[in-house]
C-alpha cells in the first residue's frame, strides 16, 4: 500500500562529501592525507591564500564528480564553471570560497531508496564543485574559549556538494538516502566515510506541506535522523498552539540534540557570486566516455547479481552489498568454494551483527582480511580474515560445529588480540559439536531426571520443552546443536 | 658608468668589467635618486651580481639589472603593493615572471612604488608617497607602474616590470617617455603577481627601447601550468624587430580623439601617423562606437574583481594587524587602518556593483558592453593590421592636481582600459613632446600577435629620436 505522509512531511538534502580519496587538494598539488598531521603542515600559498597564489584544478576531482554524476544518473554539464562565493570568516584564507554557482557539473538525476512503502526515487536537483575551507580550533568550549586556532590543513580539500529534492517523506527515509549515497560514493572509490568531517549534511524540512527550514551543521550521517525527528516535532508542535512556521536557517546542537535558530530569511547573506576568473570554463562532454568506462557495479546491481548468481534472499543480498567491502569479502569467501546461501546467513546476520554490536565500521579490505575501526576511536583497529570464514562456514556446513559454537568463535576472533584461526579456537575452548550418542544420552537421561517438566510437556506446556533442551545443552556444555536436541525429545516423547 | 644603456651595451659593459660593477653603479645612481622610484632596493643585488660573474651563467640576461614592481612576489623582498596592510609581508614564493627572470641570470635591484593595489594612474596613492617624474619633479611619473617607468627613465634601472590592469603600464610609460608593453591577457603568468581585477591584468615590461621590451618578453612570456589563464604562444619577440612596415595597414579609431584631448598630443599622434606613411604603411579611419562605454565597463568589473580579491587582507594570517576585542573588530580596524582612502574607495564600489538587486543592474551590463568592446576591436581588427591612437590623452600632470578628484583621475584612463577589457596587446612608445613632458602613441594588434606590435614600434623607434631624449633634470 502506498505511503500516505498523514504529517505531510518533505525533507530535502545538501550533502557536502569530501572526494578524500583523491591524492591532492581541489586547486594545489597539497596532500589531502592530513588528518593525523601536525596542524597547518599541508598547506602552501595557494591554500593558504597568500597573495599572487592562483588555483589549478584537479582534474581528478573534476572526474571523480562526474563519476558520481553518472552514479546518480544526473546530467553532466556541457559547459562547467567555478565562481566565488564572498564572506569573511577566519577559516576561509580568501575571504571567498571557490565553488559552482549557475553552471554546476552535474544536473538532475535520481537516487532509488528503500522507502516507507518500497522502493522510492529521491530525485537530484544537483551535484557541484568546491572547496572546502580551514578548520576552526576553539580552546575549550565554543562559549568560553579565549582564542581560536585556525588548521589549514583542511582548506581546499575537494567537495562536491549534492542537493537532492525535497523527496523524502520521513527522518528514516533521509537517513536511508544518505545510507545508499554514501554506499554508492565508496562503490566509486572517491570516499572514505570514516575519516572524521568527511560528510557534513544540510537538511530541509517542512510539515504539512508548509513552509520549510534549513537545519545546518549535522555532522554525521546517523545524526540526521535525530535532527529531524527534533525538528519535526517543534514544527508540529509551534503549528498545534497556532503559531506559524518561519522560513529560517536553524542549527542542530548534536550534543543536546535540539535545532536553534540562526538567522531568518530577511537576514539571508548575500554571497555576491562572480565567476572564478581565475579558472576557465570547462566543456566535459567528451571525457564521459573515458569516464563511463571506468564505472565499477554499482550496489543495486550487485544486489541483483547476487541474487541471481549466489541464490541468496534479497535481504541478504541489501546486506551485503551495503558496504562495497562487505560485498568484496562475501565474494572472496564464496570463491574458496563454500556455500554461498551458508556463507550470506553467516556474513549478513552473525558477521554484520556482531560489528554492529561491536560499534565497528568496515574500513578496508584487501581481498584476504577485512578490516574494521570503532566508529567513535578510530584508533581501536581489528580485522577478520576470509580464510578464517571460509574454515568456520566449512565447518558448520560439516556439522562439525553448532551454530552457538560457530557465533562464539566470531565473537572470540572480533574481541581478541592473538592470531588463532576457527579450529584452534574451538580446539581450545572444546567448541567442537557433540557426537551424536553423546546427545541422545543427555536426552534419555534428562527424561528421566525431569519427570515433572516431561508430564507438563505431554500436557500441552510447549514451555518446558524449552527447559528440558535447555538441560541438555548444560550436560553437553553447549556442544550440542539446539536443533537437533529439541527434536530428539520431541520424538522421544510425542514421537 | 653611462646611465641608459641597453641590455646590449650592458652585457658589453660586464664582459668587460663585472656584472657587481654594473649593478654597483645602478645602485649608486639609486642612492643618489631624486624620484622616490624604489620601495626597497634590494641588498642582495650585489651578491647576486657577484655570483653570477663567480659561477658564470650563460642565460640572455647574465648579470643584466632589472627593477620590480611591487605588486610582484620576489622571495625574500617585501612586497608591499604600496600598502600599509602588506606592511611586514614577505612573500615565501617567488612569481613565475621571477622565477624566468633569475633562471635566465637577471639581477633583482628592488621594488618600484605603484599605486595601492594599483589603484590609481599617477603613483600618488601608494603608502609610501608619490613618486615624482623625471622629465619634472613637480608632476606625476602616471600609474600605477609609476616607480617602474619612472627609475627607467631616470636611468635607475635598465628596464623594469609593471603590470597593466587598465593602462598601468602603458599610461606611466607615457609620461615618462618610456617604452611599455601591456601583452595578450594570457601570454605572461600572473603567478604570484599580486591580483588586481584578475580578468583584465598582465605583467608588463618597460624599457628605454623596443628591442629591451622583446628581449625581456621572450624571457617572462609563456605557458605556466600554475596560471590557468596562460597559454603559450610559441611567439618569438626579437624576431619581430624588423625596420619595415611596408604595406601595412593602420586603423585609426576615432573615438580615441574625444573631448578633452591636448592639441600637442593630438598633432603628436598624427606626426607619427604620417611618419609610417612616409615609411609604406597606410591608414584609415575605422570606427569602434562601443568604445565610449569601455571607462565605465572597466571600473565596474575592476572595483568588482578587486572587492573579491582584496577580502584575504584581513590581519588574520600576515601582514598589518589592528587589534579588536574579538575577530570581526580586529578585521573591521585593520582593514580600515591598513587600506588608503581609493583601495576603500573601490572595494565598497565593487562590493556595491556585486550585491543582489544590482549584481544584473551593474555588474552583468558590465560584462555585456565588455562582449560589445571586443567585438567592436574584432571588427577593426579584421579591416587592419594595427590601431593607433593616443596612450594619454594629456602628458603628465602635477602631483596633486587631480588626487582629490577620483573621477577626473579615472577619466585619464579612457584610451588605454578598452584594451584590458578586449584583452589584446598594445604598446607605448614616446612620439613626441608638450612643454618638455613625453607624449605616448599607443599601438594596439590582434591578440597573441605581438610581432606586428613591435615591428611598428621598433620600426618607428628606428626612424625618429624620440626614445634617445633624456630627462634633463636627472642626466
Amino acid at each position: 500500500m502506498a505511503y500516505e505522509n498523514p504529517d505531510g512531511i518533505r525533507i530535502g538534502l545538501e550533502i557536502h562529501v569530501q572526494l578524500n580519496k583523491l591524492k591532492t587538494k581541489m586547486f594545489c598539488g597539497c596532500s589531502t592525507d592530513y588528518h593525523n598531521a601536525a596542524p597547518n603542515t599541508h598547506t602552501c600559498p595557494v591554500c593558504l591564500g597568500l597573495p599572487g597564489a592562483l588555483p589549478v584544478l584537479n582534474k581528478k576531482a573534476v572526474e571523480a564528480a562526474i563519476k558520481v554524476g553518472l552514479a546518480l544518473e544526473g546530467e553532466i554539464a556541457e559547459e562547467t564553471q567555478f565562481h566565488r562565493k564572498n564572506y569573511f570568516y577566519p577559516d576561509l584564507p580568501k575571504g571567498f570560497q571557490v565553488t559552482q554557482y549557475d553552471y554546476p557539473i552535474v544536473g538532475k538525476g535520481k537516487v532509488v531508496i528503500e522507502g516507507e512503502d518500497g522502493e522510492h526515487v529521491v530525485g537530484i536537483t544537483r551535484a557541484h564543485l568546491e572547496e572546502d575551507p580551514g578548520k576552526l580550533v576553539h580552546i575549550g568550549s565554543i562559549e568560553k574559549s579565549k582564542g581560536v586556532l585556525i588548521d589549514y590543513n583542511r582548506s581546499g580539500m575537494p567537495l562536491i556538494e549534492t542537493v537532492t529534492e525535497p523527496d523524502m517523506r520521513s527522518p528514516k527515509e533521509a537517513r536511508r538516502f544518505l545510507d545508499k549515497f554514501r554506499n554508492i560514493l565508496e562503490y566509486l572509490d572517491v570516499f572514505d566515510g570514516n575519516l572524521e568531517g568527511a560528510m557534513r549534511v544540510d537538511a530541509n524540512v517542512s510539515v504539512y506541506w508548509g513552509t520549510r527550514v534549513e537545519v545546518k551543521n549535522i555532522s554525521s550521517h546517523k545524526g540526521v535522523e535525530r535532527a529531524l525527528l527534533y525538528e519535526i516535532m517543534r514544527q508540529k508542535n509551534v503549528i498545534r498552539r497556532g503559531g506559524k512556521i518561519t522560513q529560517e536557517t536553524r542549527h542542530f546542537d548534536e550534543g543536546r540534540g535540539v535545532t536553534i535558530s540562526m538567522r531568518t530569511k530577511e537576514e539571508a547573506e548575500d554571497y555576491r557570486y562572480f565567476r572564478e576568473p581565475d579558472l576557465m570554463p570547462m566543456r566535459v562532454t567528451g571525457w564521459i566516455p573515458a569516464i563511463k568506462e571506468t564505472l565499477p557495479e554499482l550496489p543495486d546491481a550487485k544486489r541483483a547479481r547476487f541474487i541471481e548468481q549466489y541464490s541468496i534472499t534479497d535481504m541478504h543480498a541489501r546486506a551485503l552489498t551495503s558496504k562495497i567491502m562487505l560485498a568484496d569479502f562475501y565474494e572472496g569467501v564464496c570463491a574458496k568454494g563454500v556455500d554461498p546461501k551458508t556463507a550470506a546467513t553467516w556474513a549478513a546476520d552473525v558477521f554484520l551483527g556482531e560489528l554492529n554490536y561491536r560499534d565497528l565500521a568496515i574500513s578496508s579490505y584487501d581481498g584476504k582480511t577485512i578490516g574494521f575501526i570503532h566508529a567513535k576511536d578510530p584508533a581501536v583497529e581489528n580485522s577478520f580474515k576470509v580464510s578464517d570464514m571460509v574454515e568456520l562456514v566449512t565447518l558448520f556446513a560439516e556439522g562439525k560445529v553448532s551454530d552457538r559454537a560457530a557465533v562464539e568463535v566470531i565473537r572470540i576472533i572480533l574481541d581478541g588480540t592473538e592470531e588463532k584461526t576457527p579450529s584452534q579456537i574451538i580446539e581450545e575452548k572444546g567448541l567442537f559439536k557433540a557426537e551424536d550418542d553423546l546427545v541422545t544420552r543427555a536426552v534419555a537421561e534428562t527424561i528421566a531426571e525431569n519427570t515433572a517438566a516431561v508430564q507438563d510437556y505431554i500436557g500441552g506446556a510447549e514451555k518446558s520443552l524449552n527447559f528440558l533442551v535447555g538441560q541438555v545443552m548444560k550436560k553437553t556444555k553447549g556442544t550440542a546443536d539446539a536443533k537437533t536436541a529439541r527434536e530428539l525429545i520431541v520424538k522421544e516423547l510425542k514421537g | 658608468m653611462a646611465k641608459w644603456m641597453s641590455v646590449a651595451q650592458i652585457k658589453e659593459k660586464i664582459g668587460e668589467s663585472s656584472a657587481e660593477e654594473v649593478t654597483a653603479s645602478y645602485l649608486e645612481v639609486i642612492g643618489k635618486s631624486k624620484i622616490n622610484g624604489y620601495v626597497t632596493v634590494s641588498d642582495k643585488a650585489l651578491e647576486q651580481a657577484k655570483k653570477i660573474d663567480v659561477e658564470g651563467h650563460d642565460g640572455p640576461l647574465a648579470g643584466v639589472p632589472i627593477a620590480i614592481k611591487d605588486n610582484i612576489s620576489v622571495v625574500g623582498l617585501p612586497n608591499s603593493c604600496g600598502s600599509k596592510i602588506l606592511e611586514g609581508y614577505v612573500p615565501p614564493f617567488n612569481a613565475h615572471v621571477i622565477e624566468k627572470l633569475l633562471a635566465a641570470g637577471a639581477v633583482v635591484l628592488g621594488k618600484t612604488n605603484m599605486d595601492e593595489f594599483a589603484m590609481g594612474s599617477s603613483t600618488e596613492t601608494s603608502h609610501f608617497g608619490p613618486t615624482a617624474n623625471p622629465w619634472d619633479l613637480e608632476r606625476v611619473p602616471g600609474g600605477s607602474s609609476g616607480g617602474s617607468a619612472a627609475v627607467v627613465a631616470a636611468g635607475e634601472a635598465p628596464f623594469a616590470l609593471g603590470s597593466d590592469t587598465g593602462g598601468s603600464v602603458r599610461c606611466p610609460a607615457a609620461f615618462c617617455g618610456v617604452v611599455g608593453l601591456k601583452p595578450t591577457y594570457g601570454a605572461v603568468s600572473r603567478y604570484g603577481v599580486v591580483a588586481y581585477a584578475n580578468s583584465l591584468e598582465q605583467v608588463g615590461p618597460l624599457a628605454n627601447n623596443v628591442e629591451d621590451i622583446a628581449v625581456l618578453m621572450d624571457v617572462i612570456a609563456g605557458y605556466d601550468r600554475k596560471d590557468s589563464t596562460s597559454i603559450d604562444s610559441k611567439t618569438e619577440y626579437r624576431k619581430a624587430l624588423v625596420d619595415d612596415v611596408k604595406g601595412l595597414k593602420i586603423g585609426i579609431p576615432q573615438e580615441f580623439f574625444g573631448e578633452g584631448i591636448h592639441p600637442d598630443v593630438e598633432k603628436a599622434v598624427w606626426n607619427a601617423i604620417h611618419k609610417y606613411e612616409s615609411l609604406g604603411a597606410t591608414w584609415k579611419e575605422v570606427s569602434m562606437p562601443n568604445i565610449k562605454y569601455a571607462l565605465a565597463s572597466y571600473y565596474i568589473i575592476a572595483m568588482s574583481e578587486a572587492s573579491s580579491n582584496l577580502a584575504r587582507f584581513d590581519g588574520t594570517r600576515y601582514g598589518f594587524r589592528e587589534s579588536g576585542e574579538n575577530w570581526h573588530t580586529m578585521v573591521s580596524k585593520t582593514r580600515a587602518e591598513g587600506f588608503g582612502t581609493e583601495v576603500k574607495r573601490r572595494i565598497l564600489l565593487g562590493t556595491y556593483a556585486l550585491s543582489a538587486g544590482y549584481h544584473d543592474k551593474y555588474y552583468l551590463k558590465a560584462l555585456k558592453v565588455r562582449t560589445l568592446v571586443k567585438q567592436d576591436f574584432d571588427k577593426a581588427l579584421s579591416a587592419v593590421d594595427l590601431l593607433m591612437a593616443p596612450t594619454m590623452p594629456n602628458p603628465a600632470f602635477r602631483i596633486g592636481e587631480k588626487i582629490e578628484d577620483p573621477l577626473t583621475l579615472y577619466l585619464s584612463d579612457v584610451n588605454t582600459c578598452p584594451i584590458n577589457l578586449a584583452g589584446v596587446p598594445s604598446i607605448s612608445v614616446p612620439c613626441g613632446f608638450t612643454d618638455g613632458l613625453p607624449i605616448g602613441l599607443q599601438i594596439m594588434g590582434k591578440p597573441f600577435d605581438e610581432p606586428t606590435v613591435l615591428r611598428a614600434a621598433y620600426t618607428f623607434e628606428q626612424n625618429t629620436d624620440y626614445h634617445i631624449k633624456r630627462p634633463p633634470e636627472v642626466a
